[in-house]
């Protein structure tokens, strides 16, 4: 394997001096999972900007998050890396910087003080022992609320609630109505999402940060972690029966049919809404929690950048990270994308106005909350989330709850 | 002449070269390596230190695994008996001459032919209490009609068992029926001349004559339980909840999505191994019987 990328780097060495590819594009093989319509129309804006930054953008989509990861495995280990690679801005690559398979990106990141523009969230995923071994592309905000028009006003609610005790207030209305209250996929990551949701909403920032950051196992064993259990639970009298396994964008149709009242779910739900040619406040309403300090949970995607020495694709590798966090390639990226921007300094005209809220709130930096794939390995989410779905799905105390999640969280 | 045996068998060895290699590459040597993999740290590349069994202790202290087994092993005995049951009885009825055999025999084996990833969407539809069966008989006017196994914790499971064994009871048909056409026309005139009834020749001459196409079926019926992975992910994800979870789909979602290599290796060695506990005794009574009946 080490021969093999010798033997790789000595070709593209020898073709390097031979003069014809001085002058040629710096071509960057970059493996993404963005195919449906609206991520592919996002990520060709991408490449678009690289091209015209003297680049040669050379699209390796892979369908599925998993599937597109272990292409990028694959190939690192088998000698034939890509010139960069998507993961989510978390901690899924952190193998790969101990395992010492990434280049940083430091030049870059300090030439564009990615320290100042970027939130701390952020930071913390992509900033490894002091290098920068990631380029952010986009903030995704897993838990936002979705809700539909036309079934609030069917139940007469007219506000967004303001409170916990006031969504659940409204789910009630919506089931008197006759609609489904809440548009649920019952898929372990989705309820995962909802979850870490009502944690942040009903448990506060502070117990989040400690189960989740701290580990502490005091702090699940808690009275009020096991509020939040309870709470969580409550939901499940307002999801309908067809729930377990469907797609969350199956949900989402609920709400855009005004068929379901209201959906908990990332922001790239917004896509769906933008399919069926509806309009964010006119037709659908979005509100990322209840009440104007409730916490902001920052998700997202990155570029890492494959270890190699070749000077060309180092020097591809730069260009990408420099073009792809500039401020009109974000903001082009962002609003096909349902995202935000990873910075803030952006012309906000082409983005909605949950997108707007959302850049908004990320002003204010007490109200950022990481999400746990920051926090934690992917298999120790892994394990959460299996504890969560086993509670959701089974006739379990919230008290067997508590202890599995404490077992669970130490894991590592 | 014994000088060109000599060289003909040579060149046999020869060519045979190619096919050990593979056997000894491709299957054992991605086995001892597995079975490597699972005594080390190894998290999403393959480390090389080694941990001891404490992969294997973590195994079998995760609960999702003891019901992925437990799970495994309801629907592989649910599953084998019922192909093999169904199987037999369409093969008879085929065997009745029958009009239309040929158009018959295509439409009962047409569901192996298709890929499960599509299938299992559309029974995932069909089992759905708010698309399917149960939305239909509400719709007839029938309130009261209950059919929601695919939502329901203890009973998701079977309607795992009831679309696979839709899917491959066509493939035994198949099986049983070329064992049926084997049978000698003239045990059929005996059996009518001593007025033995049909179910009874069915049952104490021509099943126990089927021997071979028997264990046919139930050796590919069985490799089926073992990797059943794309059925439970296109139907029901595992769930609702852990519900229906399988080990192939423990070991694929440790390997991908949960970036532990270490741990998706153990769950790999422990089925070989359960495969080999329950595959190694019958392998040894058959050969014993051979050597035995020789």
């Amino acid at each position: 394997m080490l021969k093999a990328t010798k033997v790789g780097s000595a070709i593209a060495l020898a073709l390097a001096v031979s003069g014809a590819q001085a002058q040629a594009p710096l071509k960057a093989t970059v493996i993404h999972w963005w195919t449906s319509g609206g991520e592919s129309a996002a990520v060709k804006q991408f490449a678009e900007a690289y091209n015209k930054a003297g680049g040669q953008w050379v699209d390796q989509a892979v369908a599925g998050a998993d599937q597109s990861r272990a292409t990028t495995i694959n190939r690192i280990v088998g000698g034939n890396a890509p010139t960069a690679a998507q993961f989510n801005t978390s901690k899924q690559f952190r193998d790969f910087v101990e395992q010492g398979l990434l280049n940083n990106v430091d030049d870059v990141a300090i030439a564009g003080k990615w320290d100042q523009i970027m939130p701390p969230s952020i930071l913390q995923a992509i900033k490894i022992n002091g290098h920068f071994y990631a380029a952010p592309v986009d903030i995704h905000m897993p838990a936002w609320f979705f809700y539909s028009k036309a079934a609030y006003k069917k139940a007469g609610i007219t506000n967004e609630p303001q409170t916990w005790e006031e969504f659940l207030a409204q789910l009630g209305k919506l089931k008197a109505a006759g609609v489904v209250p809440l548009a649920f996929g019952g898929q372990v990551w989705q309820e995962k999402i909802t979850f870490d949701a009502i944690f942040a909403m009903v448990g506060g920032s502070d117990l989040y940060l400690k189960v989740y950051r701290d580990r502490d196992q005091k702090a699940v064993m808690s009275p009020a972690f096991k509020q939040v259990l309870v709470e969580f639970k409550k939901l499940k009298g307002f999801v309908d029966a067809g729930s377990p396994g469907r797609n969350w964008n199956d949900a989402t149709a609920m709400v855009v049919q005004g068929k379901a009242g209201v959906q908990i779910m990332g922001d790239w739900a917004k896509g769906e809404f933008a399919a069926a040619k509806q309009v964010a406040g006119k037709d659908f309403g979005c509100y990322p929690g209840f009440g104007p300090k409730s916490p902001y949970i920052v998700a997202g995607d990155a570029f890492v950048f494959p270890k190699t020495s070749d000077a060309n694709a180092i020097k591809a590798q730069k260009l990408l990270a420099n073009v792809v966090t500039s401020p009109t390639a974000q903001v082009a990226f962002a609003s096909r994308k349902g995202a935000i921007p990873i910075r803030g300094d952006v012309d906000e005209s082409q983005l909605d106005i949950c997108a707007r809220q959302g850049l908004a709130i990320m002003k204010d930096k007490s109200r950022q909350l990481p999400n746990t794939e920051m926090l934690a390995s992917p298999d120790t989410t892994g394990a959460l989330q299996d504890v969560l779905t086993s509670y959701w799905n089974k006739n379990q105390s919230p008290e067997d709850a508590q202890k599995a999640f404490a077992r669970a969280i130490k894991g590592e | 002449m014994t000088q060109k045996r000599q060289s003909v068998s040579f060149a046999a060895y020869i060519a045979m070269v190619p096919m050990a290699l593979t056997v000894l590459l491709a299957y054992l040597g991605t086995m001892l390596w597995t079975a490597r993999v699972s005594v080390s740290s190894s998290r999403t590349f393959p480390a090389s230190d080694f941990v001891g069994a404490s992969q294997y202790i973590r195994l079998f202290n995760n609960e999702r695994w003891l019901l992925s087994l437990q799970n495994v092993a309801l629907y592989g005995v649910l599953f084998i008996a019922a192909c093999l049951v169904i199987g037999f009885l369409l093969a008879v009825f085929i065997d009745q001459k029958v009009m239309a055999e040929g158009a018959l025999r295509t439409i009962f084996l047409y569901p192996y032919a298709m890929s499960f990833v599509a299938t299992g969407l559309i029974w995932q539809w069909i089992l759905n209490p708010e698309l399917g069966i149960q939305e239909v008989l509400h719709k007839l006017g029938w309130t009261s009609a209950k059919f929601d196994w695919i939502v329901d914790q203890d009973m998701a499971i079977y309607t795992i068992v009831i679309a696979t064994v839709w899917q491959a009871s066509g493939l035994v048909m198949a099986l049983m029926l070329s064992g049926l056409r084997g049978v000698d026309d003239e045990i059929w005139k005996a059996a009518r001349i001593d007025g033995i009834p049909r179910w009874r020749v069915y049952t104490s001459i021509v099943l126990p004559m089927l021997k071979p196409s028997v264990s046919t079926a139930f050796v590919l019926l069985f490799v089926m339980v073992v990797k059943v992975f794309d059925a439970v992910v296109a139907m029901t994800q595992g769930g609702p909840g852990t519900a229906s979870e399988v080990p192939a789909k423990f070991i694929m979602d440790y390997l991908f999505g949960r970036a532990n290599i270490g741990l998706a290796s153990a769950a790999s060695i422990v089925l070989l191994l359960t495969v080999l506990a329950i595959v190694a005794p019958l392998y040894f009574v058959r050969n014993r019987r051979a050597a035995m009946g020789a």
